[in-house]
């Protein structure tokens, strides 16, 4: 447990802040909250490696940095195999008792660009391998980075700089891939989803995954105002309409054992999600409705998968 | 007391590799290289070695892992070959910029296309460029020695630079050989417990490998180059302290019968044993010839390569790989290395033993025979190699 906590309803926050303050991220930007709620959920043992993305410029300007607790970057495509690396050489340097035995928590972090595409390989990789990590995936569904580039975690029939929409085009024309089941599907312990709409939500998911033995994955929603053209203000609220609206379930998969973790009372129109964002803005009410089928067809899968493998 | 055995290179490296106390090996395996990753898996697995051993599934994961393992403190050891080291290319680079201390061996073999599994330094000069101090090896016992001293070397706080170990792809990785292995207590002795003072630790939190804008990126460059230019110092040093244990002796540019001769051929890597013999055939017959090979590629070793060949009135380099449009890249570093002095020999260069064509001691003859004629006559040749048929060089 932290040393310096605040109580907020009944949860007990660490009070200490691991990303510093005068940062470089957008006004709004959702990864930024959610890399803060990440850390204060876990404290101060722990490492980072970062890929290259929003998350890893904006927080290192040389010679400043934003990281209170031990951070590195090398590329973008090998956040996963970087710290591979990085839990191998603690687990053995304890063993051979070169340094103290101690509990450090091995974090590996990308956006979706690095998680889904290019570095996809090496997570799986690391995943199988069985590291005893959290992989945390901020997915703005684009490559935002470099300029709102559409990645394969971008939703369908959103307009990003290289699937615009046009004339001859709704956009995204694939629909987003399923990160989280793919994890999942590696056997690991532990696989949720998040969005920091839902902090501690958030933070419960991700103490559990920093607690549990072998591999973890976290996939966040993180709302991004620029990528999206959401007004900045508004970022806490879209990500929990992603959530209302089954557009983005929060759920975990512990053992292979399902469960849904915020479950709306009332499932609120997808349109209601949509409509804030400019990046879905020149939708036709047909095909927002087709976007509606898909997420009634993939909320009721989820549904099904949490019917037949509940968790106790 | 040091023990001599058999050993294959590539098992010489996997001694050297333990011996060195190594933490945590990270590799993927390719021809001609497995037999490395194999034999350290094996001493794993069989207890001889405590290592994590990372199976990871790519080159590019090879060598991440290894930058991930080394920033928090454990000694690292990866080992690939040609596709693999074009694979981890980016990871390569980041790896020196980085500083981040560690040993990989590379067993030297071609690129595709056509694919091939045989040796040459294609795969090598692609990282001419990318930081890393890089030294070759002719033989078994030099595959063990550069090893454990690429780890010395690397981990001197007055370097902090990665160690390349080249060895060619089966000419010498898969050759058995008599070599002496040393007591662990004399390796110790060379080789100090890595102690890495940036390790990532919550206790004292440090950011590797920020964003560098263009107010700050030339400055960590030329720091960089500066690094890498006066690591020469610690690289002797090194092989001073090591001649001083083992009896063992090494020099950024190896000369054989060099001293007076006016014809130098110069070679890398475990060519050098061939051409030795083609050499002493030549002085038998009383001709004036004499062997230097580049035992440290980077940094350039240009004061100890301009002074092994002052004397001389040819050079004659022999490349084993292409850079396309321009012709021997270790052709084009010699006579580059040259041009400001105000006396030196006349610089030919040959190309041979590509995709492992044999280079056996005719083929030397012919290289020297046919550089002296250059020398002398020029060539009417858009390019010099060693037995290639076809019309298709006559310029
Ligand atoms: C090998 C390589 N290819 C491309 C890039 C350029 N690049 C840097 S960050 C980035 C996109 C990052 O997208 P994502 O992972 O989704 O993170 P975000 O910036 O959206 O948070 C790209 C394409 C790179 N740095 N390295
Ligand atoms: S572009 Fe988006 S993800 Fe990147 S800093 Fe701005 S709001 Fe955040
Ligand atoms: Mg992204």
């Amino acid at each position: 447990m932290a040393e310096n906590t605040v109580k907020i309803g009944k949860n007990l926050v660490d009070a200490e802040e691991y990303l510093a303050e005068g940062h470089n991220f957008c006004t709004g930007c959702a990864e930024a909250l959610a890399i803060r709620l990440v850390c204060k959920a876990v404290g101060k043992n722990m490492i980072i490696n970062m890929a290259t993305g929003c998350d890893e410029v904006c927080t290192t300007p040389l010679p400043v940095t934003s990281w209170r607790v031990p951070w590195m970057h090398t590329l973008f495509e090998n956040a996963a195999a970087t710290m591979s690396g990085g839990e191998a050489g603690l687990k053995i340097l304890m063993e051979k008792g070169k340094i103290p035995q101690r509990d450090i928590k091995c974090f590996a972090m990308g956006g979706d660009g690095a998680t889904t595409d290019i570095g996809f390989q090496a997570l799986s990789g690391a995943l199988e391998r069985g590291h005893d990590f959290v992989y945390v995936c901020w997915d703005n569904e684009a490559y935002m980075n470099t300029g709102i580039q559409r990645s394969s975690s971008t939703p369908y029939g959103s307009s990003t700089t290289t699937a615009p929409a046009g004339k001859v085009s709704i956009g995204q024309k694939t629909q987003k891939k399923n990160m989280v089941e793919i994890a999942a599907a590696h056997g690991i312990p532990y696989t949720a989803t998040a969005c920091p709409s839902y902090p501690f939500d958030l933070m419960n998911k991700v103490k559990k995954a920093a607690d549990m033995k072998g591999p973890a994955y976290i996939h966040i929603l993180a709302v991004c105002p620029t990528g999206w053209r959401t007004a900045s203000n508004k970022s806490i609220e879209i990500g929990r309409l992603a959530v209302e609206t089954g557009f983005f379930p929060l759920y975990e998969v512990e053992y292979g054992k399902y469960k849904m973790t915020v479950t709306p009372k009332k499932m609120k129109p997808v349109s209601e999600y949509l409509k804030p964002q400019g990046r879905f803005r020149h939708l036709t009410e047909e095909e927002t409705e087709q976007i509606q089928m898909k997420v009634n067809a993939n909320y009721a899968r989820l549904q099904k998968m949490i019917e037949c493998f509940p968790a106790a | 007391m040091s023990k001599r055995v058999a050993l294959e290179a590539s098992h010489a490296v996997a001694e050297a590799v333990k011996m060195s106390d190594v933490d945590v090996i990270s590799a993927y395996p390719i021809t001609p290289q497995t037999h490395i990753p194999e034999r350290l898996a094996e001493m794993v697995a069989n207890g001889e070695l405590q290592a994590n051993y990372i199976p990871v599934e790519s080159e590019h994961s090879a060598l991440s892992a290894c930058l991930g393992s080394v920033a928090v403190g454990a000694r690292s050891f990866t080992t690939t070959a040609s596709q693999g080291l074009e694979l981890m290319h980016e990871v390569v680079y980041c790896g020196a910029s980085m500083r981040f201390p560690m040993v990989m061996v590379v067993c030297n073999r071609s690129l595709s296309a056509p694919i091939s599994v045989w040796g040459d330094h294609s795969d090598v000069m692609s990282c001419r460029d990318t930081g890393w101090i890089q030294v070759f090896c002719e033989n078994s016992q030099e595959a063990f020695d550069l090893t454990v001293w690429g780890y010395r070397v690397a981990e001197d706080l007055k370097v902090m630079i990665p160690v390349m170990v080249n060895l060619d792809g089966f000419t010498l990785s898969h050759v058995t050989e008599p070599m002496f292995l040393p007591e662990q207590s004399e390796v110790d002795k060379f080789l100090p417990v890595f102690n890495y003072p940036y390790a990532l630790n919550p206790d004292k939190p440090m950011t590797h490998g920020g964003l560098g804008q263009p107010d700050i990126y030339t400055e960590a460059k030329v720091a960089q180059e500066i690094a890498l230019r006066k690591s020469k110092s610690v690289i002797i040093q090194g092989w001073k302290e090591f001649g001083d244990i083992f009896g063992r002796h090494y020099s950024p540019v190896e000369q054989y019968r060099a001293e007076d001769a006016k014809t130098l051929l110069l070679t890398m890597g475990s060519y050098s044993e061939t051409a030795k013999v083609m050499i002493d055939e030549r002085r038998a017959r009383g001709e004036s010839v004499g062997l230097i090979s580049l035992r440290l590629w980077r940094p350039f070793p240009y004061e100890e390569f301009r002074k092994a060949v002052s004397g001389a009135e040819t050079l004659i380099v022999f490349d084993r790989s292409i850079s396309f449009g321009m012709g021997g890249p270790v052709f084009s570093e010699a006579k580059s290395a040259l041009y400001s002095e105000a006396s030196r020999p006349k610089v030919v260069g040959i190309i041979g033993g590509l995709g492992g064509r044999d280079m056996a001691v005719k083929d030397f003859e012919y290289v020297l025979d046919r550089g002296k004629e250059i020398a002398e006559q020029g060539s009417d040749r858009m390019i010099e190699v060693v037995g290639v048929r076809g019309e298709m060089i006559k310029a």
